[in-house]
């Protein structure tokens, strides 16, 4: 068996409250991503999926901090990592890509030089030949005119136009993980399938794996092999992405997909109403303590 | 025959556009919204889909009066509601109503609850307290809240309860038509599941008919009995939810319906590619555009014309 690409290991996290004490944001999360694999992290605002990308990427900023638990990416501990050495990492061998590229490009700079500027800082190019490579990568995510919008500053780019910009980025040093956080959801719908394609296909040619976090399960069905699933700080189910979606175990994934209106559902069951998942778990605070649910474990041993 | 509830005749919205030029040079129109005709009756929920800038948003704030239309006509019970002869905006208030889209910024964070409910019935001669409080304290019922929430403020409530107040605030002065602006598109999946729970049991609870515009066609499928495909400022497909997402004909359409990311059709996209043998045969007729390529917003739209494909399912189509 290979040895997993990104191992986190009981990744506890905390909001400082001051003194060295700590509100819990996230209570030991633990998952696996495979070289090449695309993994998917669902679940609604505050359950801690965009924490957990941050302190994978080393930007947890204070009152932000980890307290215990490891992230071995390669074997390596990335929490015990001297920040020159994640700077060394981050963009090169991890990249991201965030929900509102408007806010995450320079606004002073044109794209082929945010690309460019990848190619100089990691791999140690001239600017000459940097934005040559540039114009490359704009055309590899499938810009229209690749030499010209290089020149482009990102307010002239449509929203679809700037995420593949910020794909190009962030594939710029074919990383071995790519992070994307939301990376669709500021688009419109068939754009928004456009990008995915784009994610999906690119990744798999590079062998790039995918941490992909969205609240969208639609999304995260059609990119990801495995998903897991978050509640509250805690992973509460994992598994394949087609047995989590056929067969949920953990009482919150079925609530969870009760609760999406689902494409053709309307003319088998009419205009009924939706599972309302406070209504069939009354104390929602009893979630996280029930146990995780993960593939391997059988039907009878439920809790 | 009675007049329906709300006709909407032809609606034609050009913005002017000026140009970098000095004096009005460069000056060009932009057709945000071109010839689009329907009616709604009462009780029933119509939805207008398309994507940014395919003038859904400004055919909406032409019905609630935000918008002067450039040319066209809407009608409410047969009274023209826009243009010369419209109703004052007190009476129109008392029509139609708006459910926006993110209830945080439409709500005053400086006004409590009461205080944003109690305005409207204020303006519209209701000023007995006792008047007053008894239809805030209903409201909030109707819409899940309970009455001793009414002294709060807007930061004291969630993301769910926040778009419950929007909708008590929309239907505090009973309006017969409530437009829905992106209702549940900024919330949570559990949240966004309760909040459209909660517009299906109003609607049949009060009698209202909904306009909802959305961009998310699962929740359209789930909510609407009529959908409106909207793409650049025209209808290109109109018809019941069961034609629209059944028998999707337009090319638009399908792509828009095959763009939807959802986890049946992720896992089994097999099913997802049969749907294409069961588009009608349209003998000798030909798509303007096939919504792959962006028309100029600038030009006038080329010619067409909605054709009738079935009951009350009607596709554009080059003029024969």
């Amino acid at each position: 068996m290979t040895a997993p690409l990104l191992d986190i290991k009981n990744l506890q996290l905390g909001v400082s409250l001051g003194r060295s004490s700590y509100h819990p944001l996230l209570k030991g999360v633990s998952f696996q991503i495979m070289p090449g694999e695309a993994y998917g992290l669902v679940g609604e605002s505050g359950s801690g999926k965009s924490v957990t990308s941050l302190a994978v990427m080393g930007l947890l900023k204070r009152p932000l901090a980890v307290t215990s638990g490891e992230i071995l990416f390669k074997g390596q501990n990335l929490l015990a990592l001297p920040k020159r050495e994640m700077r060394r990492l981050r963009g090169n061998r991890i990249a991201m890509i965030f929900q509102e590229p408007m806010t995450a490009l320079n606004p002073l700079s044109t794209v082929g030089r945010q690309i460019a500027e990848m190619f100089v800082l990691h791999q140690g190019k001239s600017w000459a030949e940097a934005e040559k490579l540039a114009v490359e990568a704009l055309g590899n995510v499938r810009v229209p005119n690749p030499d010209r919008r290089a020149r482009n500053y990102p307010h002239q780019m449509s929203g679809g136009l700037r995420q593949r910009v910020m794909i190009a980025m962030a594939l710029a040093c074919s990383p071995d993980l790519l992070i994307a956080d939301e990376p669709t959801t500021a688009l419109d719908v068939t754009v928004q399938a456009e990008v995915l394609r784009l994610i999906k296909e690119l990744c798999a040619a590079r062998g790039t794996a995918v941490l992909f976090i969205s609240h969208d399960l639609g999304v995260i069905a059609s990119i990801c092999q495995r998903v897991g699933v978050m509640y509250s700080g805690c992973l509460v189910e994992e598994n394949e992405t087609r047995a989590l979606f056929e067969s949920p175990r953990h009482e919150y994934t079925r609530g969870l997909l009760g609760a999406l209106p689902r494409l053709g559902s309307r003319s088998e069951h009419g205009r009924q109403r939706l599972v309302d998942i406070d209504s069939i778990i009354a104390d929602r605070s009893r979630l996280t303590e029930s146990r995780f649910i993960a593939p391997r474990e059988r039907e009878g041993s439920q809790p | 025959m009675t007049a329906p509830l709300l006709q909407v005749d032809d609606l034609h919205v050009r913005f002017p556009i000026s140009g970098g030029g000095l004096l009005g040079k460069g000056r060009r129109t932009l057709h945000a919204v071109n010839g689009i005709s329907f009616e709604l009756a009462k009780g029933e929920c119509l939805s207008i889909v398309g994507e940014s800038g395919c003038g859904k948003s400004t055919t909406a704030l032409s019905i609630l009066g935000l918008q002067e239309p450039t040319e066209g006509m809407i009608r409410y019970r047969g009274q023209p509601l826009a243009g010369p002869g419209a109703p004052q905006r007190m009476d129109r208030a008392k029509a139609v109503q708006m459910v926006f889209q993110d209830p945080y910024a439409s709500l005053n964070p400086r006004q409590s609850v009461r205080t944003s409910l109690a305005a409207p019935l204020r303006l519209h001669g209701i000023t007995a307290a006792s008047e007053i409080e008894g239809r805030i304290e209903a409201m909030l019922k109707n819409v899940g809240l309970t009455p001793e929430q009414a002294k709060r403020y807007p930061h004291e409530f969630s993301g769910g309860q926040r778009q419950r107040i929007g909708i008590a605030r929309a239907l505090i002065l009973e309006p017969e038509i409530v437009v829905l602006d992106e209702p549940v598109s900024a919330l949570d999946v559990s949240i966004r599941a309760q909040i459209i729970n909660l517009l299906l049991d109003l609607q049949e609870k009060l009698g209202l008919s909904y306009l909802m515009i959305s961009h998310d066609l699962s929740v359209v499928e789930h909510m609407s009995d009529r959908v409106l495909v909207m793409y650049f400022g025209e209808v290109v497909e109109e018809g019941g939810w069961r034609e629209i997402f059944e028998v999707p004909t337009h090319p638009y359409t399908r792509r828009l319906i095959a763009a939807i990311p959802d986890p049946d059709a992720a896992l089994n996209p097999a099913e997802r590619q049969a749907s294409d043998a069961t588009v009608p045969q349209l003998a000798g007729r030909s798509f303007v555009s096939d919504g792959s390529t962006a028309p100029d917003v600038f030009t006038a739209p080329v010619r067409s014309e909605l054709i009738e494909i079935g009951g009350n399912h009607r596709v554009r189509m080059a003029l024969a």
